[in-house]
């Protein structure tokens, strides 16, 4: 059931994959929570994992990060070995006490050498290193505070750093925008995108909005009831590609740049903007869907 | 004005300088501890396990071996069964730390009755639950010199990874850390700080030096590795005082016995803790 639509740029072959992933199905507990998925990304290129909630998500994050088996198919990094900073992610949800005792470099440090036994001795490499990151994410004005204090938009800066300095191929953000407003979700994004460019990273970012995505998106992997499309936006997000997703019709809209997927069956409909962006929809297709 | 303060024989005796040697070592150690203990929200489990420990040492009172190894051997057990019930899961960490804590005070409170019926005192009662550090027999500082640096050493070796699996489970996880792993060498290294803690200032009192000093020193510093450090000061300097003003008040109504140190550890503990907090947020490390 996947459709893998390859584009000019990939199919010119020889491109090094960032990652394969290839027919991978995950039944978790006798319910199928991916079914066949395949696409591949490659170095330097942005790509949005979108899918509403309980389309899978979060499972496939955590199978590329091997947290999760797969019940078949098989899954290959670019890189070939898996080190322990191979892949960096960076988690949905990160609430930190406001009291913990470590500041933003400190989180970043324990993304180059958290893994490492014994007390860090001081390093004028680590320090620059960590600098470096600092810089590249924009957060000198708040590196020194307490994570815990930062506001969301800052604190997925520190963590977009963490995952980052320790140089991976591939990076996995799940659902960094959620809780950002809308200019700092623009700002995340954006760095997002010069980062993957600048670094020859591959970046893959779920989020249930794809409109928020859609300026850097090189490409979209559309995840419905556990199945994905690959490819590009024009080439995923449309009514047919998308009905054969769904398993029923299901209209693409275009209004003012933004795209809104509308499951035709007549009735249920509300207006687009009623709609709370993370209601559950558990078979996968709701009648209006703003993505 | 110096004999003000030190009433004669304070550095000469015997018994304080025991006291201050344990009691600097203990609560380097607690401070060590007790700043990952407040940082992964485990307080409660320190408690339960400094709770339960007083069966032990009550049971090794009762056998006429020193409380230490009672409060070591239960504490560590306790902190086995804590483990496999669950501490990981949020949920699951109240569920296992309740568990043991009543399962730790009906052992203490048979063998604390036990201990009272054999020698018809209440001596066993209070320095189990409320601690001696004057009463302190010298075999005791090579045991707490040792468990004390197996306590510090596994924190010291874990730092790193252990640090990153108490901020964020998810993140060392996806750097392929054994978080469990991780995790249950923690609350070994915890079971050995509290009951080397409970020896010094009683079972029911251990979770004061373990998380006081700590929870102090979160507010002074944003950075894990001088919180640590700042714990531990806190921690010997409140001990230190406390063992002083314990001297002291053999001198204070009602005259000619000594005030318990354990009550003075605690007071300063929370006095420091009270005065981080008034701190205005403009003067602390924000």
């Amino acid at each position: 059931m996947t459709t893998e639509v390859l584009t000019p740029a990939a199919s010119t072959a020889a491109v090094q994959k960032a990652l394969s992933i290839d027919d991978v199905s995950v039944r978790l507990g006798g319910r199928t929570v991916l079914e066949h998925v395949s696409f591949s990304l490659t170095p330097g290129e942005f790509t949005g994992l979108i899918g509403s909630n309980g389309a899978g998500k979060t499972t496939l994050f955590r199978v590329i990060l091997e947290l999760q088996p797969t019940t078949s198919g098989s899954i290959h990094l670019g890189s070939g070995r898996r080190s322990k900073a191979a892949i960096g992610y960076v988690p949905q949800k990160f609430l930190l006490d406001p009291d913990m005792p470590l500041r933003g470099r400190d989180l970043i440090a324990l993304g180059l050498d958290g893994q490492r036994l014994g007390v860090p001795l001081p390093s004028k490499t680590r320090r620059a290193r960590v600098d470096e990151m600092v810089d590249a994410v924009d957060a000198r004005d708040f590196a020194d505070a307490r994570v815990g204090r930062l506001s969301g938009g800052e604190q997925q800066r520190i963590l977009i750093a963490h995952a980052l300095i320790s140089r991976p191929k591939l990076l996995l953000l799940d659902e960094p925008l959620a809780n950002l407003d809308l200019r700092a979700a623009q700002d995340v994004v954006g760095l997002l995108s010069r980062i993957a460019a600048e670094q020859r990273i591959a970046v893959l970012i779920s989020a249930h909005e794809m409109n928020p995505l859609l300026p850097v998106m090189d490409r979209i992997v559309y995840l419905a009831a556990g199945r994905a499309a690959s490819g590009t936006v024009d080439e995923i997000v449309r009514s047919e590609v998308l009905s054969k997703l769904y398993g029923h019709h299901v209209d693409v809209l275009r209004v003012h740049g933004r795209v809104i997927v509308v499951a035709g069956t007549g009735h249920d409909e509300h207006a687009p903007e009623e709609q709370a962006p993370d209601e559950p929809a558990d078979d996968g297709a709701p009648a209006v869907e703003i993505v | 004005m110096t004999s003000a303060i030190f009433e004669p024989g304070f550095f000469s005796s015997s018994s304080v300088q025991l006291a201050g040697a344990v009691g600097a070592i203990v609560a380097i150690v607690a401070g060590c501890v007790g700043v990952f203990t407040v940082i992964r929200g485990q307080s409660f489990a320190g408690e339960a396990l400094g709770d339960i420990g007083a069966a032990g040492g009550s049971s090794a009172y009762l056998a006429g071996v020193a409380p230490l190894w009672g409060f070591m051997a239960v504490a560590v057990a306790a902190a086995g069964v804590m483990e496999m019930i669950g501490i990981q899961r949020t949920r699951g960490r109240d569920l296992a730390t309740g568990i043991v804590l009543g399962a730790g005070f009906g052992l203490a409170a048979l063998f604390l009755y036990l201990g009272t019926t054999y020698d018809n005192t209440t001596g066993a009662t209070v320095t189990v639950l409320f601690g001696s550090v004057f009463a302190l027999d010298t075999s005791v500082l090579p045991l707490v010199a040792v468990f004390g640096a197996v306590a510090t050493g596994t924190i010291l070796l874990l730092y790193r990874p252990l640090l990153l699996a108490s901020v964020s489970p998810e993140l060392a996880s996806a750097r392929r850390l054994p978080v469990r792993v991780i995790g249950g060498l923690y609350l070994l290294a915890m079971a050995l700080a509290v009951a080397l803690s409970a020896v010094t200032i009683g079972a029911i009192l251990s979770t004061a030096l373990l998380v006081g000093p700590a929870a102090t020193a979160l507010q002074l510093t944003r950075r894990p590795g001088r919180a640590i450090m700042t714990a531990g000061l806190i921690g010997v300097g409140a001990m230190w005082l406390g063992i002083l003003l314990a001297y002291d008040s053999y001198y204070w109504p009602p005259l000619h016995h000594g005030w318990p140190v354990s009550f003075f550890v605690v007071t300063i503990v929370l006095l420091a803790y009270i005065s981080s907090r008034a701190i205005p947020a403009r003067g602390r490390q924000a």
